[in-house]
């Protein structure tokens, strides 16, 4: 059986003397798994995986990092076992080169000056930021200062990594290379945790998704579940991605109505174009004597 | 001034524009981050800005709303006219009122004790009666959802709420030339409809303009009826978000990200033979429909 690698237990947290943020969120997390959180701006995503890492701790309730309690745990010590990713790249980003930013996280690990070095060369060729290294982050566009802030995470090479957002800023190129990336280490086993607006995203690739609405879970399972459920969407504030809503829309055509990719949408929508062909599927056309006419 | 026979129509008139950044040290390069960008864009028109992550597009919005070069130093070349006026003989404050400007990271435009009296803030400037001040202050609070939040300090507001706030901030001066840096990016689903809605009725009084760069390529397909994409500095394809989306290749070669929809489109025709060219849901749903029946 997968062990748990975060768990939330009965979890509240709330700002000063304000309302809570985060209402009895109990939530494990399993070690190599590939999460989603969802909802809406407001609903305590950030406030939550901010638990995961002792940036902020419980006002009631347990948090527990790789089965252990972490509020015995300083955040150094919980950085070894969880990497963090900001919304914006500002709040994590200070120091006067990139270079020196990516070597950051890992000599705080304290390992020898050669691994370093290795992590921070593959870091900004991976993220391409070798022809910036030498420059200070601030005065790069805001898309560059997101990669140098994926590559510092990169070269911290944690065993769980949590992303609060990390598309927004980011183009095409960078989008493939994130998550080509994340992909990558969840196939080698690590665990990541995404936040994200974007369900084609999430659709694509998290094998779970969980949803709060106002500091609580409403509803976790795979995406193609969740994203047939328009009630449960509409209230967390979402939207399907644009394929689901497209096969929703030509449900009375024949479609399922239940595709969360374009990739199932087409091998849905072939299979069905070619039942109702007359001369049967494509393939066996293609193979007949007269396909060439 | 300005004698130029095209004022009345065109409300930015962009032509043989370059600029460059000053150089971080007095022998460093400054290299042109515009390089002869020429662009007309006509009164009430909604264009959408793409490309990749150093393209230029936030430097052309800071451009546009005449704050760079005035606020970040630094050589340009050529000449901008916005609403009628020449940034080189208009300071931003002789443009307030005209041309706002949404910065990317929005929060940084926020600095009021509460959320009321940051929406107020620029129409005190202006010099409104307190009557109209109160009546937009309102108006804007309510279009964007932040009625509960009124009395709260911005700094407390989540990502998409503070987004939601400068927004409203900057729309409550009914400026006639809107700059948008990103406008959608961090917010949910639900914050993102708003936004485009708020914006689409805007559009409608066919009074104000709209620049909007914008990675979400669904957002632009969705809405915008001209598409600029820059690369280094230029324009490097321009025209209807529907024609320039079909060049797939061309735009993954600048970093530009496509629609679902164009994606389906293309795997389609790829494996049916067809000659699908829809670029949203309902121009899909529309297509597939016919085809089907």
């Amino acid at each position: 059986m997968p062990d748990a690698i975060l768990e939330a237990a009965g979890l509240w947290f709330w700002y000063g003397e304000g309302a809570p943020v985060v209402r009895d969120v109990s939530l494990v997390i399993e070690s190599g798994q590939f999460v989603a959180l969802v909802g809406a701006n407001g609903s305590g995503k950030t406030t939550l995986i901010k638990h995961f890492n002792g940036l902020l701790r419980p006002r009631r309730g347990q948090v527990r990092v790789a089965g252990q309690d972490a509020a015995g745990r300083s955040m150094g010590e919980l950085a070894r076992q969880v990497g963090y990713l900001f919304q914006r790249p500002e709040q994590q980003i200070f120091s006067p080169t990139v270079r020196q930013e990516l070597a950051f996280g890992p000599r705080n690990l304290g390992l020898p000056q050669a691994d370093i070095d290795a992590r921070v060369e593959a870091a900004l060729a991976r993220f391409r930021l070798v022809a910036v290294a030498g420059q200070p982050p601030a005065i790069l566009s805001y898309g560059l200062r997101r990669r140098v802030t994926l590559a510092s995470l990169a070269a911290m090479d944690p065993p769980v990594l949590i992303l609060d957002e990390p598309t927004v800023g980011l183009d095409a190129r960078g989008l493939e290379e994130t998550f080509g990336w994340l992909a990558n280490l969840h196939a080698q086993g690590r665990t990541v945790l995404l936040v994200t607006h974007d369900m084609s995203l999430a659709a694509e690739h998290a094998g779970r998704v969980v949803v709060l609405g106002q500091g609580q879970v409403i509803a976790d399972g795979p995406p193609a579940q969740l994203f047939q459920r328009s009630d449960l969407l509409a209230r967390a504030a979402l939207a399907p991605p644009p394929i689901t809503a497209l096969a929703q829309a030509l449900h009375p055509h024949g479609l399922r109505g239940d595709s969360v990719t374009v990739e199932a949408f087409c091998d849905e929508y072939v299979a069905l174009v070619q039942a109702q062909s007359p001369l049967g599927p494509v393939s066996d056309r293609a193979r007949s004597p007269r396909s060439g006419i | 001034m300005n004698q130029d026979p095209r004022l009345g129509t065109d409300a930015i008139l962009v032509s043989s524009l370059r600029f460059a950044y000053p150089p971080l040290a007095p022998d460093a390069p400054a290299p042109w981050i515009i390089d002869g960008l020429d662009l007309h864009v006509r009164a009430g028109e909604w264009l959408a800005v793409m490309g990749a992550s150093d393209a230029g597009k936030t430097t052309l919005c800071l451009l546009l709303a005449g704050l760079a070069p005035y606020l970040t130093g630094g050589q340009m070349e050529g000449r901008i006219v916005v609403a009628g006026r020449n940034t080189h003989d208009h300071p931003p404050p002789a443009l307030a009122g005209t041309v706002g400007l949404l910065f990317q990271e929005a929060e940084a435009q926020l600095f009021n004790p509460t959320v009321e009296a940051e929406v107020a803030w620029g129409l005190e400037n202006l010099g409104l009666p307190v009557g109209e001040i109160k009546a937009r202050v309102e108006q804007m609070l309510a279009l964007f959802r932040l009625e509960q939040v009124r009395q709260r300090a911005p700094a407390e507001l989540s990502g998409g709420e503070q987004k939601r706030l400068a927004l409203a901030s900057v729309l409550a001066m009914r400026p006639q030339v809107l700059i948008l840096d990103e406008p959608m990016g961090g917010l949910d689903p639900a914050g993102r409809s708003e936004v485009l809605a708020a914006l689409s009725d805007l559009r409608q009084d066919g009074s104000t303009t709209i620049v909007m760069t914008e990675s979400d390529p669904e957002a632009v397909a969705a809405f915008a009826n001209r598409l600029l994409i820059l690369g280094e500095g230029q324009a490097a394809l321009e025209g209807p978000p529907r024609d320039l989306f079909c060049q797939t290749e061309r735009l993954a070669a600048l970093g530009v990200a496509i629609p679902q929809m164009v994606r389906l489109a293309d795997q389609l025709n790829r494996r049916l033979g067809t000659s699908f060219t829809f670029s949203n849901v309902d121009q899909a749903g529309r297509a597939l429909a016919v085809h089907l029946a």
